[in-house]
């Protein structure tokens, strides 16, 4: 779970940074698109390092989803018999709703995939054309699509504070000093990622990026 | 008088003579050995598992014996030796202040007001300092220094800092320690664990202790178990007054079936009332919190000065408070030991003093404190007792003086012993504060710990080996004619019990006989109480066999059969204790006998009359019991009359 | 005070349970939670009924025996309480109280209120103790401890094995429980031959007994009477992974 989360967590880091390259326009952009498909070259030919890349995101999805599931089973087993008057959350939040969480973060990824990557489900939907998908997507009128977007950020945002904080403990973070900036660190990457990833969208929105 | 008859003195046969500091040593040599292949096929059944029972059946084990362990708690690690707070004594002499074997050995003989053995009192100060050892090497996490060595401090009783502690929970941290050799042990099956199981009666074979019934108290499944011998850890019997810090499942049913069966039951009389706990609040109280003694050294115990006074304390100004301890006792003031403390707060209460909703209770105020020494110091010192004080009464001590009152807190009577803790009856042993033990009249504080490790981890596992590798055993199992008729006796109890079907609740009926025991065995006795005491006990023991009610049956689990059984034994128990206060006609220790005190009302012992081990032998319910002497001899620490003035 | 109870009753194991409604007149503030039971139950018997099962002893907070589940909270509103510590004034007049059994797989149903927490007594049989047959200790201050380690040893050793962190888990994890230990005994120098073996004896112990793993949520120390930090499991992981890197590696020397 700690490992293959952190994977992820580097994974969407490198994400945001790509993202925010939208602000240096549609040029820029669509290069740095493009250069993605060939990093690696020409030690590797063409789209492999993509290809590598893409497989070790699978790996983790899947493993950070096997290791959810074998944990959500077992906790299930382990309380045959619930209770009758359901309790309020004392430990955190985030944690309570990682779960729910997780399968929307999965929903959002799927249909993510087939709007900027295949270009299945984009008004646009040209693979060569990066920068013109995105603005297309979040134009004003289609509102529900940054809604949704904006939704799974902050789902995601929720997953990574308690994840990122829980990752830690669970590779052996183990004094107080540590688990208060444990929490710090998980906070601010939850909070940094949220606003990177909201930006692009809404940027688009305002007629920022255009 | 026809309570009781005399009978022949008893010795202690087994106490070596010579030089006080070897005594120990010589019997450990001269006691036969069990060879190591021979243990495995010996069986030793250990009932409870508090500090005696929990080390003792872990050490036994570790031997090699087979091991059975029976305790009525769920887990071993709930005996109720866990509650204890203060602290361990050990003469480590770690402080370089003076202490020593010796004046460990003196101190206790001397707390004891002189009721106790020399011998074995001089045993517990030897062993003290292994225990220490043994704890630490099982990774007890004691308090320390910051040099990293063992912190000690004081406690009443003794002008020397021997006690070993950790924070406010050594009983706890102890018993976790022996907890955890024993579940060692468990795992590795050498020892047989049978939780949630009561003992319920002796089973014996040719005049020697062979076996026990229990019930399971889960499936009310009753079965006979038997054994190359028998060892009772089942502590003490303060519930008797219904009232009291034991822990509520707290009985002498096991030691009372022994006594039944032919044990002596020894001083069941010397109870000790502790000074300082949270009093009743109302009528559905169930128990009594106990607070550290320690709180005396810092704060002022008064009560108004006027009878009847129900204005708040902080209304009442200084020349109308009475502080009564530093008025009567102007050299050790609120420092005064247990007993004393104990019985002026009575005596205020009586006098029509006392304070609070039930005008039971004493003012023990650290408003000087705080104003001398600052909230913030107070809170370091004591900031978990405030808080504990402030969560059952909903009162802020910095605020408002703490009301306290005494309570019963600790038995020093039990079944008697000789110097290998063995019983009147051969093979079976009684260890902790089940047994008379080392405590004469009053225990010492931090004493109790100490006492029940050191017989559970090294005195018993050296002097049961004597008995086991003396006398070889017939195989017997549950079907001897002995063990039947035990196990019938068991039932048939049972079904007594459940067929009753009265109208009064088991609990209405403890409550009773705790006040009866409370008025009149309590902290003062006299002889007209005692006397009544003893008909109203008779007259409310009929009643419960007429009119209890113990509703469902025995199959399963039934917490309200559980407790018949235990007050059942208690109406039997004290009755004995009164006529235990009643023919002691002294006062010493935590037996004080109104007509038997100083002009200026201090315990007046009898010396030339009783210094001897009251042991009483059992001949029916309702009937005379037959009391046995055991003559006490001081050739090492000579009795003195105790003052405090 | 007047209170509506609606309580967990449940005849044995094999039994379904159901809650069922009791009403409770003139309970004093001044009684503690348990004592309110017991009032209860006084009437249950004179009327003919059962009485309400459930586990206490000590009733001064440290036994750990006692353990109910109030308003959905281990152990009731109060924090750093246990049940027979909790007092009545915490209440209010007319209230409805759900008193419920822990929950778990690993702590079956005994009857009502009570449950059998035996799979935490294997844990700690599993590993959860140092070697030192008696007789066999060196002298006690042959082996300094820093006190800062030895005050959060003390801290860990405070656990009263009551159960109240399963039954606040969402994962039915008794990890807590086991954490306090393991950090207690690791902490301490005389724990340190047993340190690795210890915490996978007790790991493994633990999901065998039918524990939920442990997510981090941290319900467990919100409702640990005694305030058992979350970072003891910090501690457990560190020493599990470092074991789990050993195991099988039984070179003298490593």
């Amino acid at each position: 779970m700690a490992v293959t989360g952190i994977i992820l967590v580097l994974f969407l880091i490198a994400h945001m940074l790509g993202n925010l390259k939208i602000f240096t326009g549609a040029t820029s952009f669509d290069h740095y698109a493009h250069w993605l498909r060939e990093i690696g070259a020409p030690l590797l030919p063409g789209v492999w390092f993509l290809w590598i890349l893409r497989t070790a995101l699978v790996v983790s999805v899947v493993g950070h989803i096997w290791a959810a599931t074998t944990l959500a089973l077992r906790a299930r087993a382990a309380r045959p018999v619930r209770y009758a008057h359901r309790k309020p959350v004392q430990g955190s939040y985030a944690a309570r709703t990682m779960r729910w969480g997780g399968v929307i973060i999965l929903l959002f990824v799927i249909y993510h995939l087939l709007d900027l990557t295949t270009g299945t489900l984009n008004p646009v939907g040209d693979p060569s054309r990066p920068y013109a998908n995105v603005v297309a997507d979040f134009a004003p009128k289609r509102w529900y699509v940054t809604l949704f977007y904006t939704l799974s950020v902050v789902a995601v945002g929720f997953h990574l504070r308690h994840g990122v904080f829980s990752a830690l403990r669970s590779l052996g973070q183990q004094t107080p000093r540590g688990e208060r900036r444990a929490r710090v660190v998980a906070l601010v990457l939850a909070v940094g990622l949220c606003v990177g990833y909201l930006v692009v969208p809404f940027a688009v929105l305002t007629g920022l990026v255009s | 008088m026809d309570l009781y008859t005399e009978g022949d003195p008893i010795a202690d046969a087994k106490a070596p003579d010579g030089p006080i500091e070897t005594r120990w040593d010589r019997r450990r040599f001269e006691a036969k050995l069990v060879n190591p292949a021979n243990r495995r096929k010996m069986t030793v059944i250990v009932v409870g598992t508090g500090l005696a029972g929990g080390s003792a059946a872990a050490t036994l084990a570790e031997q090699g014996y087979r091991v059975r362990s029976y305790c009525y708690q769920d887990s071993p690690r709930r005996a109720h030796s866990i509650a204890a707070q203060g602290g361990i004594n050990a003469a480590k002499n770690y402080r370089n202040d003076g202490d020593s074997v010796h004046r460990l050995f003196y101190d206790t003989v001397k707390g004891g007001d002189f009721r106790s053995r020399e011998s074995n009192v001089h045993r517990l100060a030897e062993v003290s300092v292994n225990i220490i050892d043994q704890c630490v090497a099982q990774g007890v996490p004691f308090a320390r220094e910051y040099g990293g060595l063992l912190d000690t401090r004081s406690f009443g009783g003794a002008q020397v800092q021997r006690t070993f502690y950790a924070r406010g929970q050594t009983g706890q941290q102890l018993l976790l320690g022996a907890y955890q050799a024993l579940e060692r042990q468990i795992g590795l099956g050498n020892v047989e664990m049978n939780s949630r199981h009561e003992m319920l009666e002796l089973v014996i074979v040719d005049g020697k202790a062979r076996g026990i019934v229990v019930r399971d108290l889960v499936t009310g499944e009753i079965s006979t178990e038997m054994a190359d011998a028998v060892v009772l850890a089942s502590g003490g019997y303060g519930n008797v007054f219904y009232l009291s810090t034991n822990a509520k499942g707290c009985n002498v049913t096991a030691t009372w079936r022994a006594h039944r069966k032919g044990a002596y039951f020894a001083n069941p009389c010397y109870t000790q009332i502790h000074p300082t706990c949270i009093p009743v609040s109302g009528d559905h109280q169930s128990k009594l919190t106990l607070m550290s003694e320690s709180l005396r050294n810092d704060g002022r115990v008064w009560v108004p000065k006027a009878k009847g006074d129900d204005r708040a304390p902080r209304d009442i100004p200084e020349d109308e408070r009475d502080y009564y301890l530093e008025r009567i006792y102007p050299s050790f003031g609120n420092l005064v030991p247990r007993d004393i403390a104990s019985r002026a707060a009575k005596n205020v209460c009586d006098e029509g003093r006392g304070v609070g909703p039930t005008n039971l209770g004493v003012y023990l105020d650290f408003a000087d404190a705080i104003n001398r020494l600052g909230r913030k110091a107070i809170e370091a010192k004591y900031g978990n007792l405030f808080e504990m004080y402030e969560r059952i009464t909903g009162e802020d001590p910095y605020e408002v003086p703490m009301r306290i009152y005494p309570a019963v807190h600790y038995t020093m009577g039990g079944l008697w012993v000789d110097y290998d803790l063995q019983s009147t009856i051969p093979g079976l042993f009684v260890i902790g504060e089940a047994n008379f033990s080392d405590h004469g009249a009053n225990r010492l504080g931090a004493s109790a710990l100490m006492q029940g490790l050191a017989d559970g981890y090294f005195v018993l596992p050296s002097t049961i080996a004597n008995y086991l590798a003396a006398s070889p055993l017939d195989a017997v199992d549950a079907s001897h004619p002995e063990a039947l008729a035990a196990r019938a006796d068991v039932e048939d109890r049972i079904t007594r019990l459940l067929a009753v079907n009265g109208d009064r609740t088991v609990d209405s009926f403890h409550r009773e006989l705790g006040q009866i025991m409370w008025e009149h065995c309590g902290m003062e006795r006299s002889e007209a109480g005692l006397r009544k005491a003893i008909d109203e006990i008779r007259a409310l023991r009929e009643q419960f066999w007429q009119r209890v009610r113990v509703p469902g049956d025995g199959e399963g689990l039934n917490q309200s059969l559980e407790k018949a059984g235990r007050v059942a034994d208690f109406f039997e128990l004290a009755e004995l204790m009164c006529i235990d206060a009643l023919h002691r006609e002294e006062s010493c220790g935590g037996h004080f006998r109104a007509e038997h005190q100083t002009p200026d009302g201090e315990a007046q012992r009898d010396d030339d009359r009783f210094a001897y081990v009251a042991a009483w032998e059992y001949t029916g319910t309702g009937e005379p019991a037959v009391l046995h002497k055991e003559d006490l001899k001081f050739e090492y620490v000579h009795p003195t009359q105790r003052s405090y003035k | 005070m007047n209170l509506t109870l609606r309580i967990w009753r449940q005849k044995g194991p094999e039994d379904k349970g159901r809650m069922v409604t009791y009403q409770v007149d003139d309970v004093s503030p001044d009684m503690s939670f348990l004592e309110m039971l017991d009032v209860l139950n006084e009437r249950l018997i004179l009327a003919g009924d059962e009485p309400v099962a459930f586990d206490h002893d000590c009733r001064e907070g440290i036994c750990g025996a006692c353990g109910m589940v109030i308003n959905g909270n281990a152990h009731g509103p109060q924090k750093m309480t246990t049940a027979c510590q909790l007092h009545m004034r915490h209440f209010a007049d007319g209230e409805t109280i759900d008193i419920e059994p822990w929950r778990a797989r690993a702590f079956p149903v005994v009857k009502d209120l009570v449950v059998n927490r035996g799979s935490l007594d294997k844990i700690i049989a599993a590993g959860g103790y140092i070697t030192a047959p008696t007789g066999s200790a060196p002298e006690a201050h042959s082996t300094p401890v820093a006190k800062a380690n030895a005050d959060a040893a003390f801290e860990s050793a405070a656990c009263i094995g009551c159960g109240a962190c399963v039954a606040a888990c969402p994962n039915g994890s008794g990890m807590l429980f086991t954490a306090a230990k393991v950090t207690q005994l690791s902490l301490l120098p005389q724990g340190q031959p047993e340190r690795f073996t210890r915490v996978i004896g007790m790991v493994d112990a633990h999901d065998e007994a039918g524990f939920g793993g442990c997510t981090n949520a941290g319900e467990c120390t919100a409702v640990c009477p005694k305030g058992i930090p979350l970072n003891t499991i910090g501690r457990l992981n560190r020493d599990y992974l470092k074991a789990t890197a050993k195991r099988g590696d039984n070179t003298p020397g490593s």
